[in-house]
């Protein structure tokens, strides 16, 4: 667990090198959960008094946008692309035996937390699908076996 | 020697940095004297990652390149077992008019100097010569008409903005590329990176903007992190900053980073994102163009928009207006994605048919199988079969058969593909990214799934209630996401309808 004045600390640190900007909230949340992997609640106050907007504006970007976690993720995370250029190679195969191997659904972690399995949609691979960005590293013509080799490095 | 290998998503993802690092650990230990360029990609992605080699005849290319290739590199490279010639010659490279993508590929994305000696800042050199209105004419006279999919004449956009009497103007690039079988703004942003910078800088002139912004997807890490250093590059040079060039006015611009909604490739939504709120999308009126970022007068244009004016200013309206067909003028880029043999990016004028797209340049399926249906247009784009081949690639053209042209991204099905699934993807994932503002949408999409299911259980009678939903979201949503949702939907439904006869028995 973070303690609460580290955090405090490097959130505001984070809010001063954002402040001046126009529209500042997404690079704030963006360097938060690069900081501490998902937004931790106890920020929000603090980030809404910087903002002069309420917790609760501030809680709805949070909770509108896909990439922001409210809780941390898997020590790994799995996105596989779930789009129509993917599909049309193979994907829905793909992402099944993903969930079967590591027995989870989407935006689910595993028992032991090592992997957490998201969809995406599109990386812009689309004639080399199926595609996956897995910890950051974009990977292209995904098929079983390829697979299996990094989930099974990751888990 | 000169060595060229792609920084390119797809190169990368194909192993790229691997071979990178193995050329030069190879060269280091035989001692052999080389320079390594890490370029964008031609485009030709069944051949990633696709290593070129300087000569004195031109480009020489190997592909798809792996690490075990890399000895024969350093001997007859004629003989090499990956060679493919001259890049340049390649049928795939000699059949486009490569305009906006003309740099993409051929030179290093973050040299500067590289840029200006093939033609870069030739476009806003001629535009700092220019009265603003004259700067707008030219860009209306080219025809250019928006590359996000809207296809809104350019010109008469940034003219409504010019006209407007404001203390701050804004440009902002769309670069929420979240369309399926797109990745244009992608291989322009990480091979050219200086164009797409241009063709904002000309915008500000034309229109009395003077700060910027590119609001890049966050599933594009590369893009991103290569755009932001090219802004730098450009503020270090003297391209952007208080005077243009040192003798313009200011223009400035920042690089900001979706977060995951594909909704915000919606301009009002985008907007709102970029102002810190929930990417929900605004009613119109007011146009963004009179209250856009922040309430101000704002272009937004798409990457490719912004990326073609360069080439429109260095060559001339007319040039670019003399290619194309109908009243859809100039080049598009289109992504051939997919199932397909040859996928890629292929600039061309306005007006192959579907079909030359489909069977001609990308040889048909990758699976060898028949062509089924062509997706064109992203996830709000009609599914097209093979009796609409002769369409021609136009605006117009596509909306006469029930369909768009979109961002010009095709995605290639083999006969495998089960058209009743691909509708009930397409109201998937309208109910996973609404914005939830209006209600045909938020609650259509939803119902939409519901509805297919029923379907697929062999219920007929849904049928007719899946075509009224769609009329519902068609005409009440506000936005494309809702409004679009039916086209794949209505057209999976109204070409193969084969898919949608299931028997009761046969679902139980």
């Amino acid at each position: 667990m973070l303690d609460t004045a580290t955090l405090a600390t490097r959130t505001d640190e984070i809010l001063a090198a954002h402040l001046a900007r126009e529209g500042a909230l997404l690079p704030i949340l963006h360097d938060i959960q690069a900081e501490f992997g998902y937004i931790p609640q106890e920020c929000l106050p603090q980030i809404a008094r910087a903002l002069n907007i309420s917790r609760a504006e501030v809680h709805g970007v949070v909770s509108f946008y896909h990439d922001f976690r409210e809780v941390p993720a898997g020590r790994h995370v799995v996105k596989l692309c779930r789009a129509e250029a993917c599909q049309a190679m193979g994907a829905d195969e793909l992402s099944a035996h993903a969930r079967a191997k590591l027995g989870v659904d989407w935006h689910e972690t595993t028992p032991n937390g090592a992997v957490t399995l998201e969809p995406v949609f599109c990386l812009g691979l689309c004639a080399c699908g199926p595609a996956a960005i897995v910890d950051g590293k974009l990977i292209a013509r995904l098929d079983t076996a390829k697979l299996d080799a990094i989930l099974g490095d990751l888990a | 020697m000169k060595i060229y290998l792609p920084l390119d998503s797809v190169a990368v993802a194909l192993g790229a940095d691997d071979i990178a690092a193995a050329i030069t650990a190879h060269a280091s230990k035989t001692g052999a004297q080389i320079e390594l360029i890490r370029n964008g990609s031609r485009g030709m992605v069944w051949l990633e990652p696709l290593v070129e080699v300087e000569t004195p005849a031109g480009r020489m290319g190997f592909g798809p390149f792996t690490p075990a290739d890399i000895p024969a590199l350093f001997g007859d490279l004629a003989q090499h077992p990956k060679a493919l010639g001259l890049v340049e010659a390649l049928p795939w490279m000699a059949g486009q008019t490569r305009l906006t993508f003309a740099r993409c590929g051929v030179i290093d994305p973050l040299n500067f100097n590289d840029f200006n000696a093939n033609g870069g800042f030739a476009g806003l050199t001629r535009a700092l010569d220019m009265a603003s209105a004259d700067i707008v004419a030219e860009v209306t006279a080219s025809g250019l008409r928006g590359r996000g999919g809207a296809g809104f004449p350019t010109g008469i956009k940034w003219k409504t903005v010019a006209d407007a009497k404001a203390a701050q103007k804004y440009i902002v690039c769309n670069a929420d590329e979240g369309d399926s079988a797109t990745f244009a703004d992608r291989m322009l942003m990480e091979g050219d990176p200086l164009t797409l910078i241009e063709g904002m800088v000309i915008a500000g002139l034309a229109t009395g903007a003077t700060k910027g912004f590119v609001y890049i997807r966050s599933e594009y890490p590369i893009a991103i992190e290569v755009m932001e250093r090219a802004v730098l590059l450009a503020r270090a040079n003297g391209v952007l900053g208080a005077s243009v060039m040192g003798r313009g006015p200011a223009f400035d611009m920042e690089i900001r980073v979706g977060a995951g909604a594909y909704v915000c490739g919606e301009e009002t939504s985008l907007l709102n994102s970029l102002e810190g709120k929930r990417g929900v999308v605004r009613a119109k009126p007011p146009l963004p163009a009179l209250q856009g970022f922040m309430g101000q007068p704002t272009v937004v244009n798409n990457v490719i928009s912004l990326a073609s004016i360069p080439v429109i200013m260095a060559k001339g309206a007319a040039h670019y207006a003399a290619i194309g067909l109908g009243r859809s003028r100039g080049t598009i880029p289109l992504q051939i994605a997919g199932n397909v043999k040859y996928g890629g990016l292929f600039e061309v004028g306005f007006g192959l048919t579907l079909g030359q797209i489909v069977d001609d340049i990308a040889g048909g399926t990758a699976t060898g199988r028949p062509v089924k249906a062509v997706q064109v247009g992203g996830p709000l784009g009609a599914y097209f079969p093979r009796a609409l081949f002769d369409t021609p690639f136009g605006y117009e053209e596509f909306a006469g058969k029930e369909g768009l042209i979109g961002h010009a991204g095709l995605t290639v099905f083999d006969d495998s593909a089960d058209m009743l699934a691909q509708a009930r993807f397409a109201m998937e994932f309208c109910a996973i990214e609404s914005c939830g503002k209006c209600t045909p949408c938020r609650i259509g999409a939803v119902r939409g799934v519901e509805t297919v299911d029923r379907i697929a259980k062999g219920d007929a009678a849904a049928i007719p209630l899946l075509t009224d939903l769609c009329a519902t979201m068609k005409s009440g949503s506000l936005c494309a996401l809702g409004g679009f949702t039916p086209y794949p939907v209505l057209s999976a439904l109204n070409h193969f309808p084969a898919d949608f006869a299931r028997s009761k028995e046969a679902a139980e």
